[in-house]
């Protein structure tokens, strides 16, 4: 469903990406962790162009995003992305934020597109929010905004950058569990996250980088208990003794 | 001698004044409403990625910005009127718009460029093109964001209308000046003039702020 090949990205004479391969599968979800620093977020956008990259291919659902010929912005509505910092209009309401672009991209009429909106915004539990606006709303109720914003669009896959790191911490659950729901429905996901117990439940493989560079790429089971580099035995020892 | 007033030149005179007040405010209503799309238009062109066009937008705003409005009227009366048989009344509006519509654009790159980045980046990830995310999602942030100094800029050009009066056309302050040449009436009507020309652009301010309150989102 992704394949990543070979991508290389550097910022002047810093390289931000470095080799990078991938190949994420139909309904896999994976899990980018990492050190800051590490290329994590740069990588996730360079799936949907967000960011351009030097080298490489990638391919998303059949389509090289990448390529000069491929209509990037048909492409995109196959990709939802959801940001660290939610980024909702904020002079639209809710249902406003999620129906804009199946609306003015998709064409998709008024009424089909609210009908649709409001089914995802129950669904994610902000059935009473609709006419409310992203001021007027918590962290967490803003991010799952988001993302029933990026479902609207019927994405063939999902890319969370850090989700969940501009929440207070009572928040985060809430879009854990959006997203874990999301999960069930056999979404093909990548997911940018320090939530490393979240990574463990619901993540086929985890996905290690460091200084650009994918370092080791594991199941779960594996990674949190037995890595095989260094590097990744380390950062372990940080983030999971406390 | 003590000066006595006599303030029946007011009345007497009403129908002169209206016509100013109507001529002033149709050019500045015209170059206003030029001046907009101008603004938006150069103001989008000034952000652009390719280089050759930010030049000449910037180019353009500089020009604006470093010429007199009155040696703007005067060459475009003067100068390029006489090519283009643009006649006083055009002229005025030309100037003006042109003029003007450098200020608006400066306005509207600010405008655009105080909208947070992710807004864009949020835009486009859901397929929308440059030109959908603009118009659909940057702009109506950028508008909310201008009011007040659109605003500004709108009461400026009401004032500088005023300079017209200099390549013939009879807006309210060349009425006035010519009912002061026959009356000797100076202090009388230059202190109604301005009165008027309050009154005009006090009006425009409680509009926009009308404007700027419903707009008004909690962000």
């Amino acid at each position: 469903m992704i394949s990543i090949k070979n991508v290389q990205k550097t910022f002047g004479n810093h390289k931000v990406l470095e080799d990078i391969n991938l190949e994420v599968s139909q309904s896999q979800i994976f899990a980018l962790i990492g050190p800051s620093g590490a290329g994590k977020s740069t990588l996730i956008r360079t799936i949907n162009a967000l960011e351009p990259i030097d080298e490489g291919d990638i391919i998303v659902d059949g389509i090289s995003i990448h390529d000069k010929k491929t209509n990037i912005n048909a492409a995109r509505t196959e990709i939802g992305f959801v940001f660290q910092s939610f980024n909702l209009y904020p002079f639209l309401t809710a249902l406003e934020n999620v129906t804009i672009a199946p609306i003015n991209v998709k064409k998709m009429n008024n009424s089909e597109a609210e009908e649709k909106g409001k089914k995802l915004l129950s669904m994610l539990g902000l059935e009473s929010k609709f006419q409310s606006y992203p001021s007027q709303l918590s962290g967490g109720q803003q991010q799952r905004v988001a993302i029933a914003r990026a479902l609207a669009m019927d994405p063939k896959v999902m890319l969370f950058d850090e989700p969940t790191s501009a929440l207070d911490p009572e928040m985060i659950n809430e879009v854990l569990d959006s997203i874990r729901s999301l999960a069930k429905t056999g979404m093909t996901m990548i997911v940018v996250t320090h939530e490393m117990g979240f990574a463990k439940e619901i993540c086929d493989q985890i996905v290690f980088m460091a200084d650009g560079k994918i370092v080791e790429v594991a199941p779960p089971e594996k990674f949190f208990s037995n890595p095989s580099t260094e590097r990744a035995k380390g950062f372990l020892s940080k983030v999971l003794n406390h | 001698m003590l000066y006595s007033t006599d303030w029946s030149v007011i009345p007497n005179n009403m129908g002169l004044f209206l016509k100013g007040v109507l001529l002033t405010l149709e050019i500045s209503v015209l170059a206003l409403l030029f001046s907009i799309p101008i603004g938006i238009i150069v103001g989008l062109l000034r952000i652009s990625r390719n280089k050759i066009v930010s030049f000449v937008a910037t180019a353009y705003v500089e020009v604006m910005r470093g010429i007199p409005l009155l040696v703007l009227l005067f060459w475009i009366f003067f100068v390029m009127g006489q090519f283009l048989r643009l006649g006083p009344y055009w002229s005025a509006v030309l100037g003006l718009a042109t003029f003007s519509g450098a200020f608006v654009a400066e306005i509207v790159r600010a405008g655009i460029q105080s909208v947070p980045k992710g807004q864009m980046e949020a835009a486009r990830s859901s397929g929308m093109t440059y030109t959908q995310a603009m118009r659909l999602i940057i702009l109506p942030q950028a508008f909310r964001k201008v009011l007040p100094p659109l605003a500004s800029q709108f009461i400026i050009l009401i004032k500088d209308s005023s300079l017209v009066s200099v390549i013939s056309v009879v807006d309210l302050t060349l009425i006035a000046k010519n009912l002061v040449a026959t009356s000797f009436r100076s202090l009388e009507v230059w202190t109604f003039v301005a009165l008027l020309y309050f009154l005009i652009t006090f009006t425009l301010s409680q509009i926009i702020r009308y404007f700027e309150k419903k707009y008004q989102v909690s962000e």
